[in-house]
């Protein structure tokens, strides 16, 4: 099963043991996501293009630096427990950062605590995955980082469209047809999580909307 | 005929196999690493295991040194280590070898030193027969390999 570049996802796996790093990078790659790994919470930092002392107060005047990603990340999946930042202490700073705030966290724990779990889903996190973990678990990746790229597209659809000196009628019903598209996926992935994955898996490949996948048997 | 040894060779491997999961050696967290082998990655599960082989020995050497220490009291970094062992024997499959290390830690949070000791010895032998039982499989693939004269990822 592989999807063209243009439409693949990018995914950043944060983990300290090497050994759940290959793990994870080799079911990342299985399911056709493109993925880089680091080793700790600061790396992740800084991949994402935040650094260290950057500060998010919305009142000091924010940097251009601060909001250029090198690469564009489509989700980071991060394992709880590490030394130095925790995966919690990363997906608070992600959450907190107005660059980076809309990227899907997932986090990965070998400890099943509640009072873990809620805190980070809480704080942000759109799953939490027990450890070790399943092909099965990625495939509930793919809804969060298609709500993400879909939003992203309108902004900049938006952007171009405001760009356009004249007004056409053809762009108003365009515009109706993406803000109702949005609210279906809206709709979808706000019901049973479960449901969405199901429902999102199979429409995909047949849907001509996006129209740069082409699934590879 | 060379499809007989291959077969003959793919029926000790599945042997092998049943007898590391009735034995509760292995869990299907193994059969799920076999699954990431493919076409595009060959070698997947001997390499993480190989990795896991170099990891453990590290770990098990800094445990071991640890108790040995007559004036070790450190039993916070040695959860460290063992957390390290638990993790990544769970994440290859090594049932046994992690529930060892469950023991191990329960010991080390009740400061049982004689406990520690005792259960590393146990941890020390469930691994090493983990390590030859996977180098035997290992062993059996790649005769299984050279007698099909194909090159087939090790499949369940």
């Amino acid at each position: 099963m592989g999807i063209t570049a243009e439409s693949q996802f990018h995914v950043l796996a944060v983990d300290d043991s090497i050994i759940d790093r290959k793990l994870i990078e080799r079911l990342l790659k299985t399911s056709s996501y493109q993925v880089t790994t680091v080793d700790s919470g600061s790396k992740a930092l800084e991949f994402l293009g935040l650094h260290e002392g950057d500060t998010n107060d919305p009142n000091t005047p924010s940097v251009s630096s601060n909001n250029h990603q090198e690469v564009e990340v489509n989700l980071v999946i991060t394992d709880y427990c590490m030394p130095g930042m925790t995966g919690y202490d990363l997906l608070k700073k992600i959450k907190e950062s107005s660059s980076l705030k809309t990227i899907p966290v997932v986090i990965m724990s070998s400890e099943n605590v509640p009072s873990r779990i809620s805190r980070c889903l809480e704080e942000g996190a759109e799953e939490f995955f027990l450890k070790p973990v399943r092909l099965s678990d990625l495939n509930k990746l793919r809804p969060h980082m298609l709500k993400t790229k879909f939003k992203d597209q309108n902004k900049k659809q938006e952007k171009q469209e405001e760009k356009a000196d004249f007004e056409s009628p053809k762009r108003q019903e365009k515009e109706e047809e993406q803000q109702h598209q949005e609210q279906l996926l809206q709709q979808q992935s706000s019901n049973n999580k479960r449901k969405a994955v199901e429902e999102g898996l199979s429409p995909e490949r047949s849907r001509p909307r996006y129209s740069g996948i082409t699934t590879v048997v | 005929m060379l499809g007989l040894g291959a077969d003959r060779l793919r029926a000790d491997m599945n042997r092998l196999l049943a007898f590391l999961f009735h034995q509760g050696i292995l869990d299907e967290q193994f059969l799920q690493l076999q699954q990431l082998q493919d076409e595009s990655s060959p070698n997947f599960v001997s390499e993480v295991v190989n990795i896991y082989f170099h990891e453990s020995e590290k770990l098990l050497r800094n445990l071991r040194s640890l108790l040995m220490d007559r004036e070790f009291s450190d039993y916070k970094k040695m959860r460290i280590h063992l957390n390290q062992l638990m993790g990544s024997s769970s994440s290859i499959g090594a049932k046994r070898v992690r529930n060892v290390c469950v023991a191990f830690r329960a010991a080390s949070e009740q400061n049982n030193r004689a406990g520690c000791l005792r259960a590393l010895e146990v941890l020390e032998h469930e691994y090493c027969f983990l390590k030859n039982k996977l180098h035997e499989l290992f062993q059996i693939e790649q005769q299984r390999v050279l007698a099909a004269g194909v090159r087939y990822p090790m499949q369940n």
